[in-house]
């Protein structure tokens, strides 16, 4: 099982983005944060040492065919900054380790998983979010083959589902049932609601090519 | 009703709702059946929720997408320590970090299982508090600690609470004679089963934001009970009620985790009133994995005997089952209803150990039951050389307790068996369990299920109708994914002649009416019956205002189209909204659910059928057609009812492949608290489902005849997979998850015994 869940562009971030991100945690953070926070820990002692610090540093990108410039601080990952600083929330925070794919969003019209991914990395990049799938009011035909097969019960996932859906018919118009489970297999619906989801990603294939 | 909400708490976890259920029938009763025959034009049809555009384009707001103004993050320290007792806490370092805004503590007492909440942060940002909680110095002293089960049996093993024992009886149950019927078998069988420990894993945390205004709270929260959550936070912090309102728009998943108060929602009350500011906390997966609840595991020895014409002369269970510190679940439900057994009885004991608190986990003890007892059926029926669907048909009755008590009001029990059987292909099964040959092996099985779903008594719904003709339907319940706003429109819009976009739906504000808890299959057959009372006599008062203005009486006057019109004689009608032009000012209809007829059993009752193949080289299992057959009474909304049972299957073969809680003896920790090693069925594991409904109306229930879905799907879905696999290889795996390795195990064992 889970197999398919790594996808192209994930791997190679994880341990970059595991230690950085995991300065919240362990004695290394204690050597490090004090820089980046208020001085009133600077007393603390730590076994650690020195670490490097990165700077925060500002970048450009577009999000839904409008372009931001953002500073950013290094461990924040590209959810946090969708989430926090621009007010996307249709991409999840549901496990933030990259296991559950209810943070996909599509870069440069790639899938990737963006608790996973550091903003810092995403300078210069064009991304795509549930937000920017609907045009003028009208809904995507992915969008509204989830609402006409009832693809979602709780609908937590339903957002990062729709932009693995996208991922998977821009490289495969027509795929089958099994390309399809394939191709959504790095994302997870607790709801359990899979065989409505193949169906709506079906759907949207023929209004598609129709 | 409060009492009843907060009932979640008590020891067995699924007692609720068997209490609630039997407290059901002491209300009044009347006749309710005034809807059973009526021809519905929305009510029973696929009708697409009339919220999906807000999910599918990101809107719907989820408790984790609220941002207030001034909100600040507040995190939780937890305990890495199964037991231990904490000699000192010093939160001033914490304190004296910029950005900081509060350290409380939230620990009474000793530490009893790893993840426990001992103290809790506020600060501006999500990387401040996290460097608050490694600020605070927490002293230890641990203990022994025992996190297994069969270790917490043992003699002699660390004791978990200190006036009980780790082996503790609870309420039995017993009927008939057992050895007086053990003595008329032909043939007697004992065999033991055992269920694992699982998380409900929701795709949402559980996450709360608090509010002070002056002494008013306001509680944004992650939570399948609205109402509950109000009532058990007013006690915790000793205000009134009334103060206190609790919003639920949307919810990532709760599965019965999310049913009552949770930690997260006094913590952040509490850092909202230390620092005068919003807070919101929201807890990480692996603190969801530890704290939040879990599926009692159990081990079930079932002893029972048959004649050889397939009658079964008595059951008897010895059950033990942990739900770590607190009591775990009854799964004994099964046999004492399900299969006719005039002689029948229950020993069961909760084992304690230093694991988080078990919660109702989707079909609390039923899931575990039936797993148990549905096995043990087709071993009972093996015995005999019977077919198993023949030996239960040969044991159906149509009262409860084996056939012992009150009959069901309703039960289409018969109808799924017969309809499932045909959709799978009974006659295609392997006649021997086993009798299949080469690598790869396929079976086919069946289970049966039974769950309660009757929905509360006095569950209250409004209709308020405007003067510019629009249409509000008001529950203070709560949309948990099962498609509750879409059936609270349907409803009002079949009974005032409207389309369900046409009606505006409030629920999920617990200054609403009340309305119950989201779990144990509740939510449809309390609210769809109050809404449809509330919307009756709204009908009732707007042909009233229209009989005038069509110049008949207002009994031969029909809502339909969007008008009032004259039955039989379309053309003389009025369109709804000049009638309601005529209101001088809103007008609010209060309808409620009413009380349920004494004397009968109010059940929802389901048979799945499933195909499997079972590769005997590598013990894979592959799960490969499952049928479902449910009888819920009048189904509301197909759309969504389908949906429900398709997830019920899906989550019900997981549970049988894939999930356990896995402990370390040694560090008394979880060693997969996570999505990656708690394993769950994704994408690649999903068999072709086919969901169907005994087309049933219950003649009593309530006005709609509608009974509840929630739990019903998922009870069956894990046995009948272990059953489908008995008939693939011929040996019973008696243990889920059915992993590999323990498929392997059986087929060597198997190998070595011939």
């Amino acid at each position: 099982m889970n197999k398919g869940k790594m996808k192209k562009g994930k791997t190679n971030t994880f341990t970059r983005r595991d230690f950085l991100k995991g300065f919240g945690s362990g004695t290394l953070g204690v050597a490090i944060t004090p820089k980046l926070l208020a001085q009133k820990a600077e007393s603390i002692q730590t076994k650690a040492g020195e670490v490097p610090v990165y700077a925060k540093k500002q970048i450009k990108f577009t999000v839904n065919s409008k372009a931001y410039t953002k500073v950013v601080e290094p461990q924040e990952t590209l959810l946090d900054v969708l989430r926090d600083k621009l007010s996307l929330t249709g991409a999840k925070k549901t496990c933030d380790r990259g296991e559950c794919g209810g943070c996909t969003v599509l870069l440069d019209g790639n899938p990737i998983y963006s608790c996973m991914y550091l903003a810092i990395r995403a300078d210069g990049t064009n991304i795509k979010t549930i937000e920017g799938m609907a045009k003028e009011g009208k809904l995507h035909p992915l969008q509204q083959a989830y609402i006409d097969k009832d693809a979602y019960q709780c609908g937590f996932c339903t957002p990062g589902f729709i932009m693995a859906s996208e991922a998977l018919l821009k490289k495969k118009s027509n795929p089958d049932l099994g390309e399809i489970k394939k191709g959504l297999s790095g994302n997870l619906c607790r709801c359990g609601n899979y065989t409505k989801i193949y169906q709506a990603v079906d759907q949207a294939a023929k209004a598609g090519r129709s | 009703m409060e009492k009843k909400d907060s009932r979640y708490a008590m020891e067995d976890s699924n007692l609720w709702y068997e209490t609630y259920a039997s407290d059901q029938t002491q209300h009044s009763s009347e006749a309710l059946s005034s809807d059973s025959d009526k021809k519905f034009k929305l009510i029973g049809k696929h009708i697409k929720r009339i919220d999906g555009k807000k999910i599918v384009t990101g809107k719907a707001p989820f408790t984790q997408d609220i941002k207030l103004k001034g909100m600040l993050i507040g995190k939780i320290l937890r305990s890495p320590h199964a037991k231990a007792e904490v000699l000192s806490i010093k939160l001033d370092v914490a304190k004296s970090l910029s950005g900081v805004k509060a350290a409380i503590l939230m620990i009474r007492g000793n530490i009893q299982y790893a993840g426990q909440m001992v103290a809790a942060v506020a600060a501006v940002d999500e990387k401040t508090a996290d460097k608050a909680l490694e600020l605070i110095k927490v002293e230890y002293k641990p203990m022994p600690f025992v996190v297994i089960e069969e270790k917490a049996r043992e003699e002699g093993s660390p004791q978990v609470h200190d006036k009980r024992p780790n082996v503790e009886q609870r309420r039995g149950y017993s009927r008939g004679d057992v050895e007086a019927g053990f003595g008329k078998a032909d043939v007697v069988i004992e065999r033991t089963y055992k269920t694992a420990v699982e998380i409900h894993q929701t795709a949402e945390t559980h996450v709360s934001i608090a509010k002070w205004q002056g002494e008013r709270l306001t509680i944004w929260d992650s939570t399948q009970a609205i109402h509950s959550v109000r009532d058990q936070l007013a006690e915790v912090l000793q205000i009134p009620a009334s103060r206190i309102k609790v919003i639920k728009q949307y919810m990532g998943g709760g599965f019965g985790s999310k049913l009552g108060l949770n930690e997260q929602t006094v913590a952040a009350s509490m850092l909202a009133k230390e620092t005068n500011r919003p807070v919101k906390v929201m807890l990480t997966r692996k603190a969801n994995s530890l704290c939040v609840g879990n599926r009692p595991s159990t081990f079930q020895t079932y002893k029972g005997g048959v004649k050889k014409d397939g009658t079964i002369t008595a059951l008897s269970l010895l059950s033990h089952t942990s739900g770590g510190i607190r009591g775990g679940d009854r799964s004994s439900e099964p046999m004492i209803d399900v299969h006719k057994c005039e002689n029948a009885k229950v020993e069961d004991y909760n084992i304690y150990m230093n694991t988080g608190p078990s919660k109702p986990t989707r079909a609390p003890g039923l899931v575990q039951g039936t797993f148990g007892l549905e096995g043990f059926i087709e071993e009972l029926a093996n015995e005999i050389g019977m077919d198993p669907l023949e030996f239960r048909k040969k044991n159906y009755t149509t009262k409860n307790r084996g056939g012992t008590g009150i009959p069901y009001s309703s039960k289409g029990l018969d109808k799924a068996y017969e309809i499932g059987a045909k959709q799978i292909g009974w006659h295609k099964r392997n006649k021997v369990p086993g009798e299949g040959k080469g690598r790869i092996r396929r079976g086919i099985g069946m289970a049966a299920g039974i769950w309660w779903g009757a929905g509360s008594p006095g569950t209250l719904a409004d209709v308020k109708l405007h003067p510019d003709g629009s249409v509000e339907a008001v529950c203070g319940t709560q949309d948990i994914g099962c498609g509750t706003r879409t059936h609270m429109a349907i409803v009002t819009a079949e009974t005032l002649g409207l389309e369900p976009k046409d009606i505006t739906v409030k629920l999920g504000n617990s200054d609403y009416p009340w309305a119950p808890l989201s779990g144990g299959s509740l939510t449809t057959p309390s609210v769809a019956p109050a809404l449809r009372d509330a919307a009756l006599k709204a009908a009732e008062h707007l042909k009233g205002m229209a009989a005038s203005k069509l110049k008949v009486s207002a009994s031969s006057i029909v809502c339909e189209n969007f008008t009032f019109q004259e039955k039989g004689n379309p053309k003389n009608a009025t369109p709804f909204k000049e009638v309601l032009g005529d209101l001088s000012h809103e007008i609010v209809f209060h309808g409620e659910r009413k009380g349920l007829p004494e004397g009968y059993a109010y059940n929802t009752f389901g048979a799945h059928f499933a195909e499997v193949e079972v590769d005997t080289m590598t013990g894979m299992i592959k799960v490969i057609k499952v049928v479902a057959v449910h009888d819920s009474g009048r189904i509301i909304n197909k759309l969504t009812a389908e949906s429900q049972v398709i997830g019920g299957i899906t989550q019900g073969l997981s549970t049988a492949l894939f999930e356990q809680r896995i402990m370390d003896n040694e560090t008394g920790r979880m060693v997969n608290p996570n999505l990656r090693d708690y394993k769950i069925a994704t994408s690649m594991d999903i068999p072709e489902i086919v969901p169907l409904f005994v087309d049933s109306v219950d003649p009593r229930i309530n006005i709609l005849g509608t009974k509840g879905l929630g739990e019903p799907p998922r009870i069956p879905a894990s046995a009948v997979i272990a059953n489908s696999v008995y008939n693939a290889i011929g040996i019973h795996i008696r243990e889920i998850p059915m992993t590999p390795d323990k498929v392997l195990q059986a087929l060597k064992e198997k190998e070595v015994a011939r």
